[in-house]
């Protein structure tokens, strides 16, 4: 039916939210390509909650609302960040280096 | 249980330790109360002793050959190895419990005097109380380790006593000594201890020796093996020939401690030892003879170094290691010699006693007056003394009654515990030729000890006085508190051979007597030799003779005119040299033993093994390689998020191809 179609698209809407993470410097950019591979996850869910009992859909409720939680720690980070080096891009932070 | 005082046993060993406790306690917090340290220190045995007399009366009282056992509760158990914390009151361990708690009593009421003015008054009856206490653990244990614990407590409290001036190098270092000394020799006290677990499957003194005829071979190597490790604990604890280089030193320690842990109680639990496994040394004739010629040996050995020591608590020292020869002698010669052993081993808690603390009184003397006049010659040099009889007449008298007890002149104790022992030795010399030899020494030991005694009391008491003209005046008897403990020794110094008056002199042999349960079973296999009356009275003859020369010869061979105080004598020459300066034995182990285990420990074990192999390539080496390997890796941390990512993806991606193959 409809399943293989719904699970070949979260496939590829997962592949360019880890494209993105990978190549994007933005970390804006880079937190919605984040959202992108949770919401690719939450499609597959659904899909398969069709075949496989409602299990699946509830969990995408979970999952929606830890993406909010994250959204909200994300983006205050995201600030703080701003605020102390006046750029977002993620080159130039490299603190962990040494 | 026997519904009688004997049950109060538990009672004797508790009152010390609660001294320990209250003592300890104040030594803490109020050290300055010496009143009511005395009363406690002096108190709790005081009342272990009426303990002790109320437990040997009931245990007269229910004429019974067999030990009454008191098992309190399960301290060991793992497997077949059942051991309990349990006490055995019989006819050997009630007499030994006397003397601790008699002779310990009035050695704490001395020490009230003698030790009057020091600081560390509280923290000196903690630990003589603590010391009691783990004395009687190891006379009442009803097991081998039970009888261990007490074992090792009192060489602590030695240790903790030898050294208890320790602000003196000298003095903490020979509170070690004692320390290290005695653990070689409890090395072979617990390897004894486990094959005898290993062949018996128990430690209880009960089932030991029950087993032990079943479980042994008489003669065998492994029961010679035990009672050899035995006594080479007895060696560490009573100071016989190797081990006994300690107890000269142990003098460092204040007098009375002397008098009791190094002369009275503590030097014989190896004497106890060997009497409580007579059994097992009766059914190892190789050992028994091992024991009897080491006591010999020394008892000679310690005698001859005793002539020419200045220290008078030196010459005592060296007199206990020389009459500790003689008990083990007795008990090695086993059979009926055994009693003569716990014989002489009580008459000489007496008048050992006595003599230290006789001496203990001496150098308090001495002492008071060289304090008076501000100088800092020995105290304890008899060499400074001379003419005390004049100031001190009560010490005198009663230190003359202890000469002649230990000398073996008739009828004082000592003649009877030392006279029996001899005979003793002689009558196994009979049928083995090798303890005539043992014979020849001891009587040669009487000799000796008649003569150096004799020397002490002549240097110490008579003669002019060397101490100085300033001092003279200052020079006084000590308090009562002092004199009244010595008192009482000296009546029991006379009359202490009554305990056992052998049938020679129509007396009835009370503690042969006493003690033929304990050994009853080993006299069985050593053979009973009974003596003529003619031999006996000649054998009495010759003892007696051999203690006259001594004492005579010394009256006429030494010159008290010419002596010269400690600070202008002149170094000894030949002989005399190599005897004071104890035949060299300390240097000699100092170069075999001590030199070679410290360069070993220094240059070996702590340059080489310690600073090199295991700080440096053990430690630093482990902390070096991981430094390198971080180092090599460290461009694999860029520490951009990106990489971390990607090396991640990388990651699950293997995991998920091995997953799907």
């Amino acid at each position: 039916m409809l399943l293989s179609p719904a699970l070949a698209i979260s496939a590829v809407l997962f592949t360019l939210g880890v494209a993105g993470v990978l190549l994007r410097r933005n970390a804006i950019v880079i937190f919605m390509c984040v959202e992108l591979m949770l919401n690719a996850v939450n499609l597959t869910f659904v899909a398969l909650a069709q075949p496989l009992g409602i299990g699946g859909q509830v969990f995408v409720f979970f999952v929606m609302a830890v993406a909010a939680a994250e959204a909200a720690v994300g983006l205050a980070i995201i600030l703080a960040v701003y605020r102390h080096k006046q750029s977002v891009g993620l080159q130039n932070m490299n603190l962990l280096r040494d | 249980m026997t519904g009688t005082a004997v049950d109060l046993i538990w009672l004797a060993p508790a009152l010390a330790l609660l001294g320990f406790v209250l003592n300890g306690a104040l030594a803490l917090a109020r050290p300055a109360l010496k009143t009511a340290v005395s009363i406690i220190g002096v108190g709790v045995l005081l009342g272990a002793f009426a303990i002790g007399i109320a437990v040997f009366r009931s245990f007269v009282g229910l004429h019974t050959d067999a030990p009454v056992v008191f098992q309190y509760w399960s301290w060991i158990p793992v497997g077949s190895l059942q051991v309990n914390v349990g006490f055995q009151v019989d006819q050997l361990s009630t007499v030994m419990l006397l003397v601790v708690t008699g002779v310990g009593s009035l050695i704490h009421i001395f020490s009230v005097g003698y030790m009057k003015e020091d600081p560390g008054y509280a923290r000196y009856f903690a630990y003589l109380n603590l010391f009691v206490f783990f004395m009687l653990l190891l006379v009442l244990g009803s097991s081998f380790p039970v009888m261990f614990v007490g074992w090792e407590g009192v060489g602590l409290c030695s240790y903790l006593l030898i050294g208890f001036w320790f602000s003196d190098k000298v003095n903490a270092d020979a509170g070690r000594k004692a320390f290290i000394m005695n653990r070689i020799g409890d090395f072979g006290f617990m390897v004894a201890m486990l094959m005898i677990f290993w062949s018996t499957g128990s430690l209880d003194f009960g089932t030991v020796f029950a087993h032990a005829p079943t479980a042994f071979v008489a003669g065998g190597g492994a029961i010679t093996a035990i009672t050899l490790f035995l006594f080479l604990g007895c060696t560490g604890k009573s100071a016989q020939i190797p081990l006994y280089t300690w107890l000269p030193d142990a003098m460092a320690g204040p007098t009375p401690v002397s008098a009791l842990i190094h002369a009275a109680t503590m030097v014989t639990a190896g004497v106890y030892l060997v009497a409580r496994c007579n059994l097992l040394f009766a059914m190892a004739p190789v050992s028994g003879a091992a024991v009897a010629g080491v006591g010999a040996l020394t008892a000679l050995f310690a005698a001859t170094i005793a002539l020419k020591q200045w220290d008078i608590k030196r010459v005592l020292a060296y007199s206990t290691i020389s009459q500790l020869g003689y008990m083990f002698v007795a008990v090695g010669t086993g059979g009926g010699a055994m009693s003569a052993g716990i014989f002489h081993l009580a008459t000489h808690a007496f008048f050992k006693a006595l003599l230290f603390l006789g001496s203990g009184s001496v150098i308090f003397a001495m002492h008071r007056a060289y304090h008076a006049s501000h100088s800092h010659e020995d105290a304890q040099d008899m060499r400074n003394m001379g003419g005390l009889a004049r100031s001190m007449p009560w010490t005198t008298t009663l230190m003359w009654i202890a000469t002649l007890a230990i000398a073996g002149v008739p009828p004082l104790s000592g003649f009877f515990s030392k006279d029996e022992i001899l005979a003793a030795a002689f009558a196994r010399g009979t049928t083995q030729p090798v303890w005539l030899v043992f014979w020849g020494l001891g009587l040669a030991t009487a000799l000796l000890t008649a003569f150096y005694m004799t020397r002490l009391m002549l240097y110490t008491f008579h003669g002019p006085n060397r101490t100085g003209e300033e001092e003279r005046p200052h020079l006084s008897e000590a308090p009562w508190i002092m004199t009244t403990p010595l008192l009482v020794l000296g009546l029991l110094s006379l009359g202490g051979g009554l305990l056992n008056v052998p049938e020679l002199y129509r007396g009835n042999a009370w503690l042969h007597h006493w003690l033929e349960p304990i050994g009853r079973a080993s006299a069985a296999l050593i053979p009973e030799t009974h003596l003529a009356s003619n031999t006996e009275w000649i054998l009495v003859g010759i003892a007696v003779a051999a203690a006259a020369i001594g004492i005579v010869g010394a009256w006429r061979l030494l010159n008290l005119e010419t002596l010269v105080p400690a600070r202008s004598a002149p170094p000894e020459r030949g002989f005399a040299r190599v005897l004071r300066n104890k035949w060299y034995v300390d240097e000699i182990y100092d170069a075999l033993i001590v030199r070679p285990l410290v360069w070993l420990s220094r240059e070996v074990l702590w340059k080489r093994i310690d600073q090199q192999v295991i700080d440096g390539a053990l430690v630093n080496g482990a902390a070096r390689g991981t430094r390198a390997v971080g180092w090599a890796n460290r461009w694999l941390q860029t520490g951009q998020v990106g990489i971390y990512v990607a090396v991640f993806l990388v990651g699950v991606l293997l995991l998920l191809w091995r997953a799907m193959s």
